[in-house]
């Protein structure tokens, strides 16, 4: 490939011979070419498509239907300067017989913070994800069967169901790692809420004071 | 070594396997290669541990620090026939040359009466093109442009899938393309309430699944469960 055979089309019946001269062709400057043309593609190519976090908004409910109550719920409230807030149960302006008025604690975005709230609140529906991915891994259980047992964990009533709230000034990246955090400790039921006027107060007030 | 020295000159060596190759490497990386324009604002999404590749078949809502959106299609068939429909609603003309065009631009961000103008403007002048608002998506004015891409486009996108599943069908060869979903990046330090109103045209339009794109997590940051 690299030797051009020598071709004697430009000698006269062969009778004079030409002083036998070296048939390689430098190929220095090709190689060269291929190399800048490779490192060029090689640079330029995007391998690793962009990855995507799958999320699934809730359809409003027809206008006939009751909207069932969020019996165990914890509310994350969102604001500036990734501040993250949250309560547990139902929001309450005022104490009345059921419990006493709602406050709002602070959490931060550190692994010693969110992450362990998550873990601690979310041990017994880990546990057993991790029990059944235990047996999936083992062949104990089949794709589907697994898949669908965890979704019936995952369902489970008695199970918190995390609300996320965000008001004016929070960052979408603040939304993306609590759903992030959320989805690493394997909730089963979190939502995207809309802020109630009540909750934003509370959270003003909070940053207002500290 | 035990060669003579050739005469003059330094040892000739075999360069033909080495060529040959680089050659089959630039070959490769030239036809996998997929040249993009480049996009009118660089977003920077923020990270997550989703896993899930972005599908090829997508349309995609971009929006910036500023909460200025940005819209596109990744199949250009449904992209010019997209363009098509829009031109007649809203009624701005777009010759043939310019629909072609269209298709092979990345997302844009304008309104669409200006939308003829930055189709003929030259790849600089239209990164700078002004005004580029973004996609109009007034939620309670009637002007909201993005609800009708979305939706248009949507439904350009599922012809295009469905004519080309029909076709697969009938000359019985395999078929893999996928359906089209609807995909949101986001800048990282985007204000919520600008990716709610994206959000509220979607859900407007009864569209509640969406892929999100973010970064890879970065190492070490978090603590998988499954290691406790």
């Amino acid at each position: 490939m690299s030797e051009i055979a020598d071709s004697g089309g430009g000698q006269k019946g062969g009778k004079k011979r030409a002083k036998k001269q070296s048939t390689r062709i430098d190929m220095t400057p090709m190689v060269d070419l291929a190399f800048l043309l490779l490192t060029f593609f090689v640079l330029t190519a995007t391998f690793s498509k962009p990855k995507s976090m799958e999320l699934t908004f809730p359809a409003p409910p027809p206008p006939d239907q009751k909207i069932e109550e969020v019996k165990k719920g914890i509310t994350f409230l969102l604001s500036k300067d990734n501040r993250i807030f949250y309560y547990e149960g139902q929001f309450r302006a005022v104490a009345d017989d059921k419990g006493p008025a709602t406050t709002i604690a602070e959490l931060s975005f550190d692994q010693s913070s969110l992450h362990k709230y998550l873990l601690d609140k979310n041990k017994p529906m880990q546990e057993k994800i991790l029990a059944l991915e235990k047996r999936f891994e083992a062949k104990q259980l089949v794709d589907t069967t697994y898949k669908r047992m965890v979704r019936e964990v995952k369902a489970d009533k008695e199970s918190y169901t995390y609300l996320i709230k965000t008001d004016d000034q929070a960052t979408y990246k603040n939304v993306i790692d609590v759903i992030d955090e959320l989805n690493i400790n394997v909730v089963g039921k979190y939502v995207m809420v809309d802020i109630m006027k009540s909750e934003f107060d509370l959270v003003k007030a909070k940053i207002g004071t500290n | 070594m035990s060669k003579k020295p050739s005469k003059g000159g330094a040892p000739a060596l075999d360069m033909t396997p080495m060529v040959d190759l680089a050659f089959l490497l630039v070959t490769f990386f030239m036809l996998t290669a997929s040249f993009r324009m480049a996009e009118p604002v660089v977003v920077d999404p923020p990270s997550s541990i989703g896993m899930v590749d972005l599908p090829d078949n997508h349309i995609l809502v971009t929006i910036d620090n500023n909460g200025r959106a940005f819209f596109g299609i990744s199949n250009s068939t449904a992209k010019m026939a997209a363009l098509r429909e829009m031109a007649k609603r809203y009624k701005v003309q777009f010759t043939e040359e310019q629909i072609i065009k269209f298709s092979g631009l990345p997302s844009f961000g304008v309104d669409i009466k200006d939308l003829p103008k930055y189709i003929d403007a030259k790849e600089e002048a239209r990164l700078k093109f002004q005004p580029q608002k973004g996609v109009p998506l007034d939620t309670i004015t009637p002007n909201n442009q993005l609800k009708d891409w979305i939706n248009i486009g949507g439904t350009e996108a599922v012809k295009v899938y469905q004519a080309a599943k029909a076709k697969a069908a009938e000359s019985n060869s395999e078929f893999k393309a996928e359906k089209p979903r609807y995909a949101i990046k986001c800048a990282a330090q985007t204000k919520y309430i600008f990716v709610k109103d994206v959000i509220k045209t979607f859900t407007d339009l009864k569209l509640y699944q969406f892929n999100l794109i973010t970064s890879l997590e970065g190492g070490g940051t978090v603590i998988n469960p499954t290691k406790k």
